[in-house]
C-alpha cells in the first residue's frame, strides 16, 4: 500500500544519489533566488568595449561576454528563467495530465476510448516537431506563451501514467466503500484516486522538469525560445557560438549550469521513482 | 417514516436476483456471460442477521454487492423498507446509502492510506451533511470510542493499525451514517483467529445496542454459528438450503450444507464425525451443469438422471427448505452436527 507523502521523501533521501540530488538542487535554487541580488545587473553593465569578452578573473568569476556582460551574473539571472519556465510548464503539465487520466481511467467507457485514442495520436507527433511549428508560427513568442505551449505539450504522459494507477486503484475496496456511503464522482476522483497517485506523479514532474530545462533550452539556443536581452541558459550557449574559440567561457558556463541542474534532477528523480516503486513492500 | 419491519413485513426483501458478467469488448466475440448470481431471494427482518455462506466463487460476494447496488444487477428486485432499491433514481439512491452500509473483507485495502482514521470515519457525516465541523469530530471521537479505539487515533493513518483495529475503523465508517442495515463482507476471514472473535463480537454488541440488520457473508459455518439468526447456503449463484441456525446446523438436508458443516472443526473430541471431501472443483460459473449445479460433485447415494437434466427447487424439508430432489432422504455420508457452543 501507498504510504503518506512524507516517508516517500523520506525514503528517497535515505538513498545516498537521492541525497545528492536534493542537496544539489537546493543549492542551485538558492543560487537562483540570491545571486542575482548580489551580482551586478547585467543590463547596466558598464566598460562596454573594454570590457568584452574578458576571461574569468576575481572580479568575473566567470568572464564576461562580447557585451562585456558578467557570465555568472547571468547565468544566475538565467538560472530564474530557466527554472520557472519549466517549474510552471510542469506543473501545467502535470495538472492538465492528472485530469485527463483521472477523467479518462474514471469513467472509462466511451470517454476512455476516445481521449486515450487522442492521446494516442497526439504522441505519435514529436514533441520537438510541434513546439518549433508553433513556436515559429509565433513570431516574438511571449514568455507566458513560450511556458504555455510547452506545458500544453507535455501532458500526454502524464495522462497515460495516472489512468493507469487509476485503472488499478478504481477497483479498490476503499473506492468501494466510498461509493458506497454515497461519494460522488468528484469526491472519488480527488480524494481518493487522486491522492494515490502523488508517487508517480511526483517522479513524472521531477524528471518533467529535466526534460524542460534541455528544451527550452534547446529552443533557445535555436533562437526560439526566451528572446535576448532576456538571459536563458540556451540562449547564453547560443550567443558564445560565434566566440567559441576566443571566449569559451561564454558558452562553458551556462552549458555546465544545465549539466549540473538536470543531473541533480535526474539523481533525485531516480531516488525518488525507486521509493515509490518500492512502497508496496 | 415507519419501517415496515413494525408491521410484520421483513426490513430487506430480496426476490429473483440475477447478476450476470458479461464479457468480451467492441471487437470480441461475447463469450457466454458468467451467471455469479443466479436468481437468488432472500429476506432480513430488522434487528437479524442472515449469514450467506459458500466457497470462493460461489456468488456470495456479488449478490451482497447488487443488493446495495454497488454494482447494478441483472434483473430481479429488491425492496428496502418498502421501498424498490433497483427503481431509484441517483440522488434517491445516494440518500439511501445512509441506511444501508457494507464492511469489507480486506482491512488493509478497504482504507484510502491517504486518509487519516478520523477522515475515514468522518466521510459519511461529510457527503451526508449530517454534522458541522465540530459535531463530525465529536461523532468521530464517539464513533471510535463505539468500535473500541481511542479516539485520539483520528490523527493517525491506517498503517499504523493492525487488521483488526483496522476492520474496526471500517466499521466505525459504516455506523458513522448511522445505517439500519449492513452487509458484512467476510469481515473477518482476513484477520487471525484470536481476533476474530473479538470482531464478531463487536459486530453482535452493535447490533444489540443499534438494533442493526445484517447480511453477513461468509464461507465458513464456523464464523457465523454465533452471530447468524439464520443461515443461507450459496452453490454456484443458487441458494440451496435455507434456515434457522440451529436447525440448519444440527440436520442439514443439502448435502453440499453437509459437506460444508463437515469441514468445521468438532469442539467435542468424544464425538466422531465423518470428514466430507468433495470431488472435483467449483464448475465454471460460466458454464454451469444442467439441473441441479451440485449434482457433478454430489455424493448422494440417490442422485439420478433427474439430478442432472431437472432443477431442483428450494422447498420445505423438516426444518428447513432445501433445493435437493432427495433431500428426504439421507446421503450416503451420516454426518453428526457439531454441537452449538452455549456460551
Amino acid at each position: 500500500m501507498t504510504a503518506p507523502a512524507p516517508s516517500l521523501l523520506r525514503r528517497t533521501m535515505r538513498v545516498a544519489n537521492g541525497r545528492a540530488g536534493a542537496v544539489a538542487l537546493v543549492v542551485i535554487a538558492l543560487f537562483a533566488l540570491a545571486a542575482p541580488l548580489a551580482l551586478p545587473d547585467p543590463a547596466t553593465q558598464f566598460d562596454i568595449v573594454d570590457g568584452a569578452l574578458r576571461p574569468p578573473s576575481a572580479i568575473h568569476p566567470f568572464g564576461t561576454d562580447h557585451l562585456s556582460r558578467d557570465v555568472l551574473s547571468r547565468v544566475a539571472n538565467g538560472a530564474r528563467i530557466s527554472l520557472a519556465v519549466a517549474v510552471i510548464a510542469v506543473a501545467l503539465s502535470i495538472t492538465l495530465g492528472a485530469v485527463v487520466g483521472l477523467v479518462a481511467g474514471f469513467f472509462g467507457g466511451v470517454t476512455d476510448t476516445i481521449v486515450m485514442r487522442v492521446v494516442d495520436g497526439a504522441m505519435a507527433i514529436p514533441r520537438l516537431f510541434l513546439l518549433l511549428l508553433l513556436v515559429a508560427a509565433w513570431d516574438r513568442l511571449p514568455l507566458a506563451a513560450l511556458i504555455l505551449v510547452i506545458g500544453a505539450t507535455g501532458w500526454l504522459g502524464t495522462s497515460r501514467l495516472v489512468r493507469a494507477e487509476v485503472l488499478r486503484l478504481r477497483e479498490a475496496e476503499f473506492v468501494r466503500s466510498a461509493q458506497a456511503l454515497g461519494a460522488g464522482a468528484r469526491r472519488v476522483m480527488f480524494r481518493h484516486l487522486l491522492p494515490n497517485t502523488i508517487g508517480p506523479l511526483a517522479v513524472a514532474a521531477m524528471l518533467g522538469v529535466g526534460d524542460v530545462i534541455l528544451l527550452e533550452a534547446g529552443l533557445s539556443f535555436l533562437g526560439l525560445g526566451v528572446r535576448p536581452p532576456t538571459p536563458s541558459w540556451g540562449g547564453m550557449i547560443l550567443e558564445g557560438k560565434d566566440v567559441l574559440q576566443a571566449a569559451p567561457w561564454v558558452s562553458l558556463f551556462p552549458g555546465l549550469a544545465i549539466v549540473a541542474t538536470v543531473l541533480a534532477i535526474n539523481l533525485f528523480g531516480e531516488a525518488l521513482h525507486r521509493a515509490a516503486e518500492s512502497r508496496s513492500s | 417514516m415507519t419501517a415496515p419491519a413494525a408491521n410484520g413485513g421483513p426490513l430487506l426483501d430480496v426476490r429473483d436476483l440475477v447478476k450476470h458478467y458479461r464479457s468480451g469488448g467492441l471487437f470480441q466475440r461475447s463469450t457466454p456471460p458468467v451467471r455469479a448470481v443466479d436468481g437468488i431471494s432472500l429476506d432480513v427482518a430488522q434487528g437479524e442477521t442472515l449469514a450467506l455462506v459458500g466457497e470462493s466463487g460461489c456468488g456470495k460476494s456479488s449478490a451482497g454487492r447488487s443488493i446495495l447496488r454497488l454494482q447494478e444487477p441483472t434483473s430481479g428486485s429488491v425492496m428496502f423498507e418498502g421501498r424498490d432499491v433497483l427503481a431509484l433514481g441517483r440522488e434517491e439512491l445516494r440518500a439511501l446509502r445512509r441506511k444501508m452500509q457494507i464492511i469489507f473483507q480486506d482491512p488493509y485495502s478497504s482504507l484510502n492510506p491517504r486518509l487519516t482514521v478520523g477522515d475515514a470515519v468522518a466521510e459519511g457525516i461529510q457527503i451526508h451533511k449530517l454534522a458541522d465541523r465540530a459535531g463530525t469530530a465529536r461523532r468521530v471521537a464517539a464513533l471510535l470510542e463505539e468500535v473500541g479505539l481511542d479516539a485520539s487515533y483520528a490523527g493517525r493513518y491506517p498503517h499504523e493499525f493492525s487488521g483488526g483495529q483496522r476492520q474496526r475503523i471500517g466499521i466505525a465508517r459504516a455506523l458513522a451514517v448511522e445505517p439500519s442495515f449492513i452487509v458484512c463482507d467476510e469481515p473477518v476471514s482476513a484477520l487471525d483467529v484470536s481476533v476474530q472473535a473479538q470482531v464478531l463480537n463487536l459486530l453482535r454488541e452493535l447490533q444489540q445496542r443499534r438494533g442493526l440488520s445484517y447480511l453477513f457473508i461468509a464461507h465458513d459455518l464456523a464464523v457465523v454459528r454465533q452471530l447468524a439468526h439464520r443461515i443461507a447456503v450459496m452453490y454456484l449463484g443458487r441458494i440451496v438450503e435455507t434456515g434457522a441456525t440451529e436447525e440448519l446446523l444440527a440436520n442439514p438436508r443439502h448435502p453440499y450444507t453437509q459437506a460444508l458443516l463437515s469441514a468445521v472443526p468438532e469442539p467435542d473430541p468424544t464425538r466422531q464425525r465423518e470428514r466430507i471431501v468433495l470431488s472435483g472443483d467449483l464448475p465454471s460459473p460460466s458454464a454451469p451443469p444442467p439441473g441441479c449445479h451440485f449434482h457433478t460433485r454430489c455424493f448422494h447415494q440417490l442422485r439420478d438422471g433427474r439430478c442432472s437434466t431437472e432443477t431442483p427447487l428450494l422447498r420445505p424439508v423438516g426444518a428447513t427448505r432445501a433445493a435437493c430432489h432427495y433431500a428426504e432422504h439421507s446421503s450416503v455420508a451420516q454426518v453428526t452436527a457439531p454441537a452449538i457452543p452455549n456460551q
